[in-house]
């Protein structure tokens, strides 16, 4: 019966974890694109902004994938005749757009928006991570309802001033609780209840 | 004598009819699973049952391929044929609980030779109804997130205010106990089988689930007290299983379900239920099996005036939901009541339903039915039926004419809803008549203590001293002081 016991507790103890695991989210697994595109070197050394590729991420539900026409503005200049730029000029010539692979994939069900959370203080790394450190991005998060909720439950603990938004340095011990508090009203974000309220992302 | 002896029937009707010692009661229920030859009635029944149980499988896969879309549950009767289902399978588990936890503890020694299947109904019961709350929503390899309290990736709990979570702990732990209570009671019985066994695969098993009993006086001692502490355990569940279901509907504010009667209502109704249920069992099981020494007709009568009083309860429970809805003097009530009963496009059903569970139950007043095997199947049956009815009549009358008469419309079941019901009967007298061909029915070991020679100071020599000694105060002016240990 002991044992049974124990047998039973370990098996439920891996189970919860595994159903956590990076096998099954998909966390931290690098995604290969067809360019060997570098945000560490983009967005990191050179210091680009995230809104210069993802320009409708204020504004719209979606961040925004940039056009090839966006990498050519640089790209006609700058290693313009690089091998490893080619399937850009390919799509460039052809007019057909490049086909990124998709890092962070929602589930149809869950309704999200970026704009919303840019507007209220919710900064880029806070779910995407260090975007500047990685050659080749992979997922921060799990992307799971809990760590959605663990934001929606208590969102002080994760705003940041409008100013921060895309600071990729950013930590959320930069500010302590009363400046957090101070945001928090300011920025007008409603209350626990309403933001995990199922409707407000099963629509 | 003649005149003692007669006495002493009425007070005490012999719970073991004919001339039997501890080695014939062996015999004869251990060989219903021992004999090498089954009968041929028995190929029968189980082969018609396990072909109904295939509409089980079929609808089940079918349902699973094409979602709850091939149910007949729409709006606004949105609660259909599952949850009658699952509410008249629970109900007949509880007549089982009743046999082996109180009529244990208030020493009821008619209970011996009706417990040990009352209590497999039970659990081949709770089995069919877990069916319905599980595969109702079409996704039942989701149901561990929305049963079950568990660190899910979702970061959510059920929700433990609604009552459809209470029900979960309470079906959940009801079937718990009643599968340790039956095994319990089993593994003297199973050492005797495997003591007696000449298969040698079948001595493999029975020694294996008789978990190395040899009858020790120790052995008898734990076990009293494990068996003694299971039916207290059982106990407050004979009452809390159904009521918690009740709470299903009378949480809710459906007008005829938001009523304070619902959990002594549901309960009596369980019972009356589960009681006609077990009548139907054993009333054909002790025929084919000659096994009227120990189903005895005093025990048939026994389970007649049970089903009387629990019947006539239910029957009050009817004409206070009809008195609530005018006494309420809401009008949604009212309404309810009124399209229940004669208003509304159900109405026959009510009244077959009172026909079943009121009327029928009449003549258990008459001796002549009570003593009649027959007459008990038959009005067993019908009250069956009539339990089944009164969930419908509940479920559906309450939601087709809901508060807004736009969204009035009528309900009626596909053939999938049928199957499914019909395949789980077939499921419940499947696993019957397996149990019959392979487990002791009755309790081999409780019946030997209902023996006269297990008793050798017992009832006989209480009973003479007693009932002589009231007979002989009463002729005294002294007010009579019976000290009669009941049995």
């Amino acid at each position: 019966m002991v044992m049974a016991a124990i047998l039973a507790g370990t098996a439920f103890f891996v189970y919860t974890q595994v159903a956590r695991s990076s096998y099954l989210t998909g966390r931290y697994l690098e995604r290969q694109q067809p360019v060997q595109f570098s945000h560490k070197h983009h967005a990191g050394d050179d210091g680009i902004d995230c809104r210069y590729c993802h320009s409708t991420v204020e504004t719209t539900a979606s961040a925004g994938m940039p056009s090839t026409q966006t990498c050519m503005n640089c790209h006609s200049q700058i290693w313009a005749d690089s091998p490893y730029l080619e399937p850009v000029r390919e799509s460039f010539r052809e007019n057909k757009p490049i086909e990124w692979e998709r890092v962070h994939d929602l589930p149809e069900y869950a309704y999200f928006n970026h704009s919303i959370h840019v507007a209220k203080g919710v900064g880029c790394s806070t779910c995407h991570g260090q975007i500047d450190n990685m050659p080749a991005v992979y997922q921060e998060n799990t992307l799971q309802m809990e760590w959605c909720l663990a934001c929606h439950r208590e969102p002080e603990k994760f705003i940041r001033p409008k100013t921060e938004i895309y600071n990729m340095q950013w930590q959320d011990g930069d500010l302590n609780a009363e400046e957090r508090k101070v945001l928090y009203d300011n920025y007008k974000i409603r209350q626990a209840e309403i933001l995990t309220s199922c409707s407000t992302c099963h629509r | 004598m003649q005149d003692l002896k007669e006495i002493q029937d009425r007070v005490y009707p012999p719970m073991v009819e004919g001339d039997h010692s501890f080695g014939t009661v062996s015999d004869k229920i251990g060989d219903l699973a021992l004999k090498k030859k089954t009968p041929f009635f028995w190929f029968i029944g189980f082969g018609i049952a396990f072909m109904v149980a295939q509409l089980l499988l079929i609808s089940s896969s079918y349902l699973l391929v094409k979602g709850i879309g091939i149910f007949g549950t729409n709006q606004p009767v949105g609660w259909a044929f599952p949850i009658i289902n699952f509410v008249w399978w629970i109900g007949i588990g509880h007549a089982g609980t009743l046999i082996s936890a109180i009529l244990l503890l208030l020493n009821q020694k008619w209970r011996t030779s009706i417990n040990r299947f009352a209590e497999a109904m039970t659990l081949f019961a709770v089995a069919c109804a877990a069916i319905f709350p599980v595969l109702h929503t079409g996704r039942p390899w989701l149901a561990a997130y929305w049963l079950f309290p568990y660190p899910n990736t979702m970061g959510i709990w059920p929700q433990f205010r609604s009552p459809l979570i209470w029900d979960v702990f309470a079906v959940s732990t009801y079937a718990t106990i009643s599968l340790l209570f039956w095994y319990v009671g089993l593994i003297p019985d199973l050492a005797t089988l495997r003591d007696r066994a000449k298969n040698k695969y079948f001595k493999f098993i029975y020694a294996i689930l008789s978990w190395g009993w040899r009858g020790s006086a120790r052995h008898w001692h734990r076990y009293e007290i494990a068996y003694l502490i299971l039916a207290g355990i059982s106990t407050p569940l004979v009452l809390s299983v159904h009521s918690i279901v009740s709470l299903d509907f009378a949480v809710s504010q459906i007008p005829g379900w938001h009523a304070t009667i619902f959990p002594p209502y549901f309960v009596a109704g369980a019972i009356f239920a589960g009681f006609a249920m077990v009548l139907i069992l054993c009333i054909p099981l002790r025929a084919w099996y000659n096994m009227k020494d120990f189903i005895t007709d005093t025990h048939l009568i026994y389970m007649g005036k049970i089903m009387l009083a629990t019947g006539l309860i239910v029957v009050y429970g009817y004409a206070m939901e009809a008195y609530f809805g005018w006494y309420s003097a809401s009008e949604y009530e009212w309404f309810m009541v009124k399209n229940r009963i004669w208003n509304g496009p159900y109405w026959m059903f009510y009244w077959f339903l009172i026909f079943c569970n009121g009327v029928s139950i009449q003549f258990l007043w008459f001796k002549r039915f009570r003593e009649s095997p027959f007459w008990l199947f038959i009005i067993s049956l019908i009250v069956s039926l009539g339990m089944w009815l009164e969930r419908f009549v509940i479920v559906v009358t309450s939601l087709n004419r809901d508060f807004l008469p736009s969204s009035w419309a009528m309900y009626s079941p596909t053939f999938w809803d049928i199957s499914l019901f019909v395949g789980t009967l077939g499921m419940f007298f499947s696993l019957v008549f397996l149990f019959v061909r392979f487990l002791p029915v009755i309790s081999i070991f409780e019946v030997r203590t209902l023996l006269p020679e297990a008793n050798v100071h017992g009832h006989q020599q209480d009973f003479e001293e007693n009932v002589l000694e009231v007979e002989y105060t009463y002729d005294k002016t002294d007010p009579p002081n019976p000290k009669v240990d009941l049995p």
